[in-house]
């Protein structure tokens, strides 16, 4: 039994990665994840990934900014200490738009961001968990687990075939660590 | 990707032969990667010695008062606030350029919108050192949070424009950072991945261990979208709100409701001309004329020419509103910015922002990289008269003719408008240096489809209509960076 923990498929080509995923996915091998330079669309797709979810945390922290704010300029402008501007109504809302306005999107900014990162694990000083260093550079990688996916010849084939410039059979997952 | 090919007819967004994913990194890191070369430490020396006067000339404002500045009881805002608003202005054009388009699916953008996004947020901090010294107090900033004392608790003045200000350049300022850096992760993961020791860990830590995995990358699409989204109303607001600060005053000359969209105009035709004042020089000096190409600056410059139209159209409503409310000192404020002793600002503003910018219908001067450059210069300068003017000259003489003055500037004004911009610069030039000008990642989304070679590749396959590959052609000619011999033969 050999020690190689993750096989990685290195393309320089986002059109052979798909092709990569298209050939491990037929012959039912399961795909660890795939990192990529830069967003590739459609892959998400392919490997049933569903849509997020922030859209719903955005909208969630944007009504809740703009409640903060609205309830705020009530309590100090119109409930614990009313002035009284000519006999105007202390309860003018329109002066209450652009605040409200601001917080929400404050709000919905910060918030959606923070549960990104949270979701994603990203914070700073994070130890990153790279796989191959030129993932962010110039390769396509996709990572298979070694664990189960026997024999490794056949998965390595597969990538080749796909057109990876490269596999790699890495004995440890991360080489990011020093 | 391969399948979908983009039309021909389309003007290549990236230029070059035999570019790869690689070379894209390179091109973009290497003022990172390596030593500055002699400009960088020229501008540099430059802008910290502009930085330096202004600690002098601010912290003398803030030892002796605003007595330092040439301020008097008839004009009570002058420089200071037409600076303010100048650089928040600036500042427009960033957000612009990374939410607007965006959600246009304008892809030009895409080797603008960092140091587009960088530009904003320098100039909204310079922005914000014009509101801290203009308190007089800055020790007192606290003032304007609505935070409980033991006056009763008296609270902030929520009626007050002012304060709606603090809340929209405050918001503005966070939310750019937010934008702005989040896009960064990806290409400070880049610099990360290849550098090693000590720099290495610097940027492990500033990229958030960012990996590029699927995931990662499909959450960071939608929270560009969102932040896409609420930013551009955002950056309306701003604006608007700024110009709330004159409009709800009772001053001939503010007193408008033209006030909202006219500065909103402004403010994006001020930031295009800074971002091309800065890009053409920073497209040389990096070795950038690959990724920011004679489109993107064409294509700034028809910004430019919209946005000043729009604001020439408004300086006519102000003029014909002037005259048709029949208000004597609405019409005087607006006959004295010609007549009166500031008649010289006046033409500035109008000369510099409407008549010079209309020779931009000439596309001859529009892909002029020199004339480019002049008429941005020409642009600022103009959109910072268009700011004294309506503060300095509205102010000057308004009701009471016995109160009439004249503003004099101080060497402290001075020092302070002038330290500003190197600060401007100075946070410019370190940032070039330390993170990439041009979003790595999103500029390698053009590769395969809206690059020069990739045209170049489906021209050579055949297959397309003769007619619009001469078409392509002929909008090549305009580019600096294409050579036009290559295409002589297919």
């Amino acid at each position: 039994m050999s020690n190689t923990k993750f096989i990685l498929g290195l393309f320089d080509d986002p059109d052979d990665m798909m092709q990569g995923i298209d050939n491990l996915q037929k012959n039912s091998i399961p795909i660890y994840d795939v990192y990529t330079p830069m967003p590739i669309h459609g892959i998400e797709a392919k490997m049933g990934v569903k849509d997020s979810r922030l859209g719903y945390a955005a909208f969630c922290f944007g009504c809740l900014g703009g409640t903060v704010i609205f309830s705020m300029i009530y309590y100090m402008l119109v409930h614990d200490w009313p002035m009284n501007v000519g006999g105007k109504p202390s309860f003018a809302i329109p002066n209450f738009v652009p605040f409200t306005f601001e917080w929400t999107i404050l709000f919905t900014a910060f918030g959606m961001t923070i549960t990104f990162f949270a979701a994603t694990h990203l914070f700073p000083g994070r130890a990153p968990r790279v796989m191959d260093l030129r993932a962010t550079d110039d390769r396509f990688v996709i990572a298979v687990s070694a664990k189960g996916n026997v024999p490794h010849e056949d998965i390595t084939n597969l990538l080749k075939q796909a057109g990876a410039v490269e596999v790699k059979h890495n004995e440890r997952k991360y080489v990011s660590y020093e | 990707m391969a399948s979908h090919n983009e039309s021909i007819i389309r003007e290549p967004l990236m230029t070059g032969k035999d570019i790869t994913y690689a070379q894209i990194t390179n091109d973009i890191l290497l003022p990172v990667e390596n030593k500055p070369n002699k400009a960088w430490w020229i501008g540099f020396t430059v802008a910290s010695l502009g930085s330096l006067l202004w600690v002098v000339a601010i912290s003398y404002t803030f030892w002796f008062g605003l007595g330092a500045w040439g301020l008097n009881k008839t004009i009570g805002w002058a420089w200071d606030i037409t600076g303010f608003v100048w650089w928040v202005g600036i500042g427009h054009a960033g957000t612009l350029i990374s939410a607007v388009l965006l959600l246009f699916r304008q892809n030009w953008r895409n080797s603008i919108n960092r140091s587009a996004e960088a530009m904003t947020i320098f100039a909204v901090i310079c922005a914000a050192t014009y509101i801290v010294a203009h308190m007089g107090r800055p020790w007192l900033a606290y003032f304007t949070l609505p935070l409980p004392n033991q006056y009763g608790s008296l609270w902030v003045n929520w009626n007050s424009a002012l304060m709606m200000d603090v809340f929209a350049i405050s918001t503005y300022f966070s939310v750019s950072l937010l934008f702005w850096y989040t896009g960064l992760l990806p290409d400070i993961a880049a610099i990360r991945d290849r550098a090693t020791g000590l720099r290495r860990r610097i940027y492990s830590i500033m990229s958030f261990g960012w990996t590029g995995s699927l995931k990662t990358w499909q959450r960071f699409e939608t929270v560009s979208l969102i932040l896409a989204g609420i930013a551009t109303p955002l950056v309306l607001s701003v604006h608007t709100i700024v110009s709330f600060d004159f409009a709800t005053s009772l001053v001939p000359g503010w007193h408008t409701t033209i006030f909202p969209p006219y500065f909103v105009a402004g403010a994006i035709f001020s930031g295009f001309a800074m971002v091309q004042t800065l890009l053409l020089v920073t497209r040389k000096v990096l070795g950038l004329e690959n990724y920011i190409t004679m489109f993107h600056i064409e294509s700034m410059n028809k910004i430019i020419l919209l946005t000043g139209s729009i604001v020439g159209v408004a300086y006519l409503t102000e003029f014909f509103i002037a005259w048709y409310s029949g208000s004597e000192y609405e019409q005087y404020t607006f006959l004295n910015r010609f007549i009166g002793p500031y008649w010289w600002a006046g033409c500035m503003m109008y000369g510099c922002n409407v008549i010079m910018t209309q020779v931009m219908w000439f596309k001859k001067v529009r892909t002029n990289i020199a004339l480019s450059w002049g008429f941005s210069i020409i642009v600022n300068i103009g959109m910072w008269f268009e700011r004294f003017v309506i503060i300095v000259t509205s102010l000057h003489r308004d009701y009471i003719p016995s109160s009439w003055a004249m503003f004099y500037p101080t060497w402290v004004d001075v020092s302070v408008f002038i330290g500003s911009i190197g600060i401007f610069f100075t946070m410019f030039l370190l940032f070039i240096r330390v993170l990439p000008s041009v979003a790595i990642a999103e500029v390698k989304l053009l590769l395969k489809s809206s690059s020069e070679q990739a045209k170049k590749k489906l021209i050579d396959e055949g297959h397309l209509e003769p007619a619009e590959v001469q078409y392509y052609k002929e909008s090549l000619t305009k580019y600096d960076s294409v050579d036009m011999a290559d295409y002589e033969k297919v």
